[in-house]
């Protein structure tokens, strides 16, 4: 067990010194973008819009938008290291290790999990500057963080596997993720969508994170909470069978 | 117990490619053992394979006796390699870039500083350890490189072209450090493309060409193989034509140089004879290349004939 918790530490080691290395590229964007969407969404438009569900709007997006900028920064964390690993050539350090696969992608899922979570605490911090926040449950909101963390650097890292070029690893983000995250109920609740397009949003894996994060911290949410633990950890499982088995097989990363 | 063991071993890529057709290869422990071939012969594809980087497609590979189907993590933490191509991060110092390397091979953060410490001060590095490695020089990146893959302390020690672009002087203090290694007993696998440096150093020697063993056997036979030498005689007053040498092959390359080609059985002294007979008087003479050149280049030529 010790033979393989210290080059799993290593890689997380090496993980939060780069990005911490580089926070202004990876903490401060999140930060400045978020207290923005507060401004605009929660102080300006807000009171205009009245209530959500029976909260405030800037109440009710609150957690949409924190678990926004983890979502974006635990992806973007793992699929920018690995690929810049694979174009700096230096996955072959730990390629030619006796480091078995789960431990590599144990060690760079943990770094986006690490940078997804400190993003996650300092937009927090920047929420608690336009509305105090509540918290329902402190279990089940930690769970859904870890888990959407977890989801979406195995995501980050498949993309990663697949890249062959910088431009490979902008294209899922800008065209793929950003659309879910807006129509997964960051800034709605489904219940105002007509019908048809309620069960079209239920395909969207990030309505689930947003509403079980929702639920953590108001208590309210569109899906039933069961519901959505349960396909967090059908996409976790998924995900994670997925990128085990393209780094077994090497795809990406030997010839 | 053979250092390295590699038996019909093929690579074909996924473009079709043929890299290597069916080697087999027999590295003693303990040796100083020099993989030569020109460029795409496979040399690389073979390294790739021994370290894990490359899926191989058939044949099979044995590290101290490791197989690296079977007993992979063992094989791995017998080799420390080093590769053709810069592989380390820009970004991070040469100390973190050592020390790291050390705890993916499950070496805990104390011993790896020591360890790294030790490496970088033999390898002239300790000076720059909180440098950027993007700053540091060409040749200091290619012994950072070393200090790295000697981190977990391996038995065997594989080298692609280390010395590629490096000066001569640094040239020179790598290989006083790699016949060090090899003297505490770390078998040493060489590629390079300077002959003269496979000759220095190397006790055994293959030759690849065309993902195909062409040679495989001691640099002393090797050697003796060689049945001519060709010879630059540089003359202290100029000559406008060429006595009779006896038959030998031989051209005025300037008024002031010879070029004679002197078989193996034949006395050298012969020369010097007919060019003291003659009033001409030799201030140097130089082999036209190194002798292992001239092998390598008919082997190949060799091997180009028979495909």
């Amino acid at each position: 067990m010790q033979s393989l918790f210290i080059p799993y530490s290593t890689i997380v080691i090496k993980e939060v010194s780069r990005f911490t290395r580089i926070w202004v590229q990876t903490i401060l964007p999140p930060a400045i973008s978020m207290t923005l969407y507060f401004v605009i969404f929660g102080s300006l438009i807000g009171p205009r819009i009245g209530t959500m569900n029976g909260f405030d709007y800037i109440d009710y997006i609150a957690p949409g938008i924190i678990m926004m900028s983890i979502i974006n920064n635990s992806y973007a964390n793992v699929v920018s290291s690995f690929y810049g690993a694979k174009f700096q050539r230096h996955i072959e350090e730990m390629l030619v290790a006796p480091i078995p696969n789960f431990i590599i992608l144990a060690g760079f899922v943990t770094g986006g999990i690490v940078r997804g979570f400190l993003v996650g605490v300092v937009v927090t911090i920047v929420a608690l500057f336009f509305t105090d926040l509540q918290l329902h449950s402190f279990p089940i909101t930690i769970a859904v963080v870890l888990m959407t963390s977890i989801v979406f650097s195995l995501a980050g890292m498949i993309n990663a596997i697949f890249a062959n070029k910088f431009d490979d690893i902008s294209i899922i983000p800008t065209f793929v993720l950003t659309p879910l995250i807006y129509l997964g109920g960051v800034f709605y609740s489904i219940d105002l969508l007509p019908e048809f397009w309620q069960k079209v949003s239920a395909f969207n894996p990030i309505l689930y994170m947003v509403n079980a994060f929702r639920y953590g911290m108001l208590g309210e949410s569109d899906i039933s909470i069961t519901h959505a633990f349960i396909m967090l950890t059908v996409f976790t499982i998924t995900l994670l069978i997925i990128s085990l088995q393209l780094l077994n097989r090497g795809v990406g990363i030997k010839s | 117990m053979s250092a390295l063991k590699i038996k019909n071993l093929n690579k074909i890529y996924s473009n079709k490619f043929e890299a290597l057709k069916g080697i087999d290869l027999n590295v003693k422990q303990g040796d100083f053992f020099a993989l030569l071939g020109p460029n795409g012969a496979g040399k690389s594809t073979t390294i790739g394979i021994i370290c894990g980087l490359v899926n191989k497609t058939s044949g099979s590979v044995k590290v101290f006796g490791h197989d690296i189907d079977t007993d992979n993590d063992a094989a791995k933490a017998s080799i420390g390699v080093v590769p053709q191509e810069l592989n380390f991060s820009q970004f991070e110092t040469s100390l973190s870039i050592v020390i790291n390397q050390g705890g993916y091979y499950g070496i805990s953060r104390r011993i790896a500083t020591e360890r790294a410490e030790k490496y970088l001060k033999k390898l002239g590095l300790w000076e720059k350890r909180n440098e950027v490695s993007r700053n540091l020089s060409g040749g200091m990146k290619r012994r950072l490189m070393i200090a790295r893959a000697l981190i977990h302390e391996p038995k065997m020690l594989i080298l692609d072209e280390p010395t590629a672009g490096v000066d001569v002087e640094l040239r020179r203090s790598m290989w006083d450090f790699l016949i060090d290694l090899n003297q505490q007993g770390i078998t040493i696998v060489l590629t390079t493309h300077y002959l003269e440096e496979a000759e220095s150093l190397c006790k055994n020697i293959a030759i690849i060409d065309q993902g195909k063993i062409v040679e495989d056997t001691s640099m002393k036979q090797l050697l003796s193989k060689l049945d001519k030498e060709t010879f630059f005689f540089d003359l202290v007053d100029p000559i406008t034509s060429l006595p009779d040498l006896n038959g030998l092959n031989s051209k005025l390359i300037d008024p002031t140089t010879v070029e004679i080609e002197i078989l193996r059985k034949d006395n050298i002294n012969q020369v010097f004879d007919v060019f003291s007979s003659n009033n001409i008087n030799v201030c140097s003479m130089r082999n036209k290349s190194n002798r292992l050149e001239e092998l390598f280049l008919d082997l190949l030529n060799n091997n180009n004939k028979t495909d």
